[in-house]
């Protein structure tokens, strides 16, 4: 009697375990810093927006912070990243130990002669499905003007299959305002890239105040 | 022109074209009279027929329903009302062990008082010793003229010196023996108060047996209605269930409200037992449903705990263990719950403590000065009461059972009252229906006749005409509905 019941049981067991949701709901967000030429002097907002995003993300998430130079594709351009322990005492350790890694990288960072924003938007994306979280978010803190040098290649087709791209205070530059299409255009023309490379979504977040609920969504 | 539908016959006069369609299709509608009007009433009778035995079946339905409703709950307030007259019975059994196996003791003490009494009484009752005999005497000598004789005198004086002392004697004796009086009837007092004591005892006691013997009176009347099954009985069982749904129902939110303030407590730090990124499903984390398991296994074991206690009765199969097996069930269950209360309370603190660092962390990303913490006993005051809440509250639910326990028993009695109301509603509906229907198929016949009134007048006339041509011939006018339904 007592086996029948226990064999009757198991598929009640196979059911109760497949309810459970298999996705992956964590968050990762790779966070790509310029600090080539007079953009360098943000680098104040871009550590206050970090901070925000260690307040923000929860245990099991995941944040990369990387810088953008001269050629950002590569391991070394990230400053710090890490995936918070499922446990929010070891998360908060661990966001404590992050938050020193930038503020050393904020007071060491040397603006760079180029910038090579696509470099660092495959190694993001490259880092992000690496994670497998559920939602990806690449934030780019830029003033999305890239220069490249003659021997590096980025015109190619890029994979941001799945991905947020948001640029995050993209300032205006003295030739903006002589001729505000030059920002218009530069904006358009990334969109249009990063659509075509398959991104979940693109937006441009000017004030921080935006992130919170961009961030949520 | 070119938009005109093609039934319009002068464009731009619709109704004129109409009503020429109209004239042309009267003789057509006058010659599909009587299959109309039997089409009309066979949809009548078509849709009504089946709403109305709809209706009756659902009647038949709500009767048998209400049947069966009056007799579970005849069978419950049977059950409930021999469970009370037993417990009247018992506690009757209880009052005559306690009170009446000390009568004998009573009695004694009460014949000793009495005995004693009696005696004293009797002791009271004897008188000193009357005056002398020779006093009578004395009397006689003093009646004795002296005339100044000397020894007469002399004789006299002596007699009266000695009756004085006599008297002072007997006078002495006397308050001696009224005095002794006293003492006893003094030493009356304490014995009539302990009578007085023992008798309002035993007075007190039969009163509440009395007491006893009239509720137990009233219990057997209810009982006696209720095996009797009359509607005074059903009547009284169902109000007395409703109140109790009523009541349970309120118990058991507020018994959830507690319930949600012990989750909001405990969902936090489980997620540092069993991690924070875990989902069950898209909203739903692991951990807030491990949170949700303890609280169910606590009011689980909160039901079992009354359940063994005996004063819940949710699983009859509990109540069948041995004594023994009961005992220790009960045991097992307080164990666990005081073990869950315990790592309840445990988690509380924890939950105090992930707060203050994620509070630190906070204060020092927003680079803001962090404010001096004060260590002192008034900021611990929070964490021991959630603590102490922590481990209270599992306790406070273990209490849920019984109106869960009187929730699922007046819940089927309310039910089904509901039920039966809502099936003789629907009856009600669908009768209501099939009459509308009915009544509006012999309203279209009506309707019919009025629009080819026409032909219907000239074939009267026709008849009429017949009808005198014939002479004796018995005109039979035709049967025009105008307004006036015809019987099917």
């Amino acid at each position: 009697m007592k086996r029948r019941a226990f064999v009757l049981s198991l598929p009640l067991l196979g059911v109760a375990w497949g309810c459970a949701d298999s996705r992956n709901h964590a968050h990762a967000v790779y966070m790509l810093v310029d600090t080539s030429g007079t953009y360098a002097e943000e680098i104040g907002k871009a550590q206050q927006i970090v901070n925000y995003l260690l307040g923000t993300l929860q245990p099991g998430d995941s944040l990369a912070v990387a810088r953008v130079k001269s050629r950002s594709f590569s391991e070394k351009d990230i400053v710090a990243k890490a995936t918070f322990d499922s446990r929010p005492s070891q998360a908060n350790t661990q966001k404590r130990a992050f938050k020193q890694q930038v503020e050393a990288f904020t007071t060491t960072a040397r603006g760079s002669v180029y910038t090579d924003i696509t470099g660092g938007l495959i190694q993001g994306a490259m880092f992000l499905n690496e994670t497998g979280a559920g939602r990806k978010t690449i934030l780019i803190f830029s003033d999305m003007q890239e220069e490249l040098d003659k021997a590096t290649m980025r015109d190619f087709p890029i994979d941001l299959k799945d991905i947020r791209v948001v640029a995050v205070n993209v300032v205006k530059l003295k030739t903006d305002n002589v001729d505000p299409r030059r920002y218009m255009g530069r904006l358009e023309d990334w969109q249009k890239r990063v659509v075509n490379a398959g991104a979940r979504e693109w937006r441009v977040i000017n004030d921080i105040e935006h992130l919170d609920a961009m961030l949520k969504s | 022109m070119a938009d005109s539908p093609l039934w319009v016959i002068w464009p731009g006069n619709a109704a004129l074209s109409a009503l020429v369609w109209f004239l042309i299709a009267m003789p057509f509608l006058y010659a599909a009279r009587k299959p109309v009007h039997e089409l009309l009433r066979a949809v009548g009778h078509l849709a009504g027929g089946p709403l109305r035995q709809g209706s009756r079946w659902l009647l038949a339905a709500a009767h048998d329903m209400r049947e069966r409703n009056k007799a579970v709950l005849l069978a419950h307030g049977r059950e409930d009302a021999e469970q009370q007259i037993a417990r009247e019975f018992e506690r009757v059994a209880t009052l005559v062990k306690r009170d009446l196996e000390g009568y004998p003791a009573l009695q004694r003490r009460l014949l000793d008082e009495v005995t004693k009494v009696e005696e004293d009484y009797k002791k009271c009752g004897e008188v000193p010793p009357p005056p002398p005999d020779w006093i009578e005497a004395v009397g006689a000598i003093s009646k004795v003229k002296s005339n100044g004789n000397e020894l007469v005198v002399r004789v006299l004086e002596e007699i009266n010196r000695s009756i004085k002392t006599i008297h002072d004697k007997t006078l002495a004796e006397y308050r001696r023996a009224y005095e002794s009086r006293h003492k006893i009837l003094d030493g009356f007092m304490p014995f009539w108060r302990s009578l007085d004591k023992t008798l309002t005892q035993a007075d007190r006691k039969m009163t509440s047996l009395a007491d006893r013997a009239a509720s137990i009176d009233s219990q057997m009347e209810r009982f006696e209605q209720i095996v009797k099954k009359t509607d005074r009985a059903e009547h009284m069982l169902t109000v007395s269930a409703l109140t109790q749904f009523f009541v349970a129902s309120l118990v058991l939110a507020i018994a959830t409200g507690g319930a949600l303030i012990n989750f909001k407590l405990i969902a936090l730090p489980m997620s540092e037992m069993v991690g924070a990124g875990d989902y069950l499903t898209a909203s739903l984390r692991t951990s807030e449903v491990a949170a949700l398991v303890i609280i169910f296994v606590e009011a689980a074991m909160g039901l079992f705990l009354m359940e063994t206690l005996r004063i819940t009765h949710l699983f009859p199969k509990i109540h069948g263990l041995p004594e023994r097996m009961r005992v220790r069930m009960m045991w097992i269950a307080f164990v666990l719950l005081v073990a869950l209360a315990g790592i309840e309370a445990a988690l509380a603190l924890m939950r105090d403590m992930l707060i203050s660092d994620k509070q630190a962390l906070l204060q020092s990303l927003a680079a803001a000065q962090a404010a001096a913490v004060q260590d002192g006993w008034l900021t611990r005051i929070p964490t021991i009461g959630q603590m102490l809440l922590g481990f209270i509250l599992p306790f406070a639910l273990a209490f849920v059972a019984i109106p869960l326990e009187s929730w699922v028993t007046s819940a089927r009695t309310v039910g089904g009252a509901a039920l039966v109301m809502l099936v003789r509603a629907l009856a009600v509906v669908l009768r209501v229906t099939g009459t509308i229907v009915r009544q509006l198929a012999r309203v279209l016949v009506t309707l019919y006749d009025i629009l080819i009134v026409v032909p219907l007048l000239v074939e009267r006339l026709v008849k009429n005409g017949r009808g005198e041509g014939a002479g004796s011939a018995v005109v039979k006018p035709a049967r025009v509905n105008l307004g006036v339904g015809e019987r099917s």
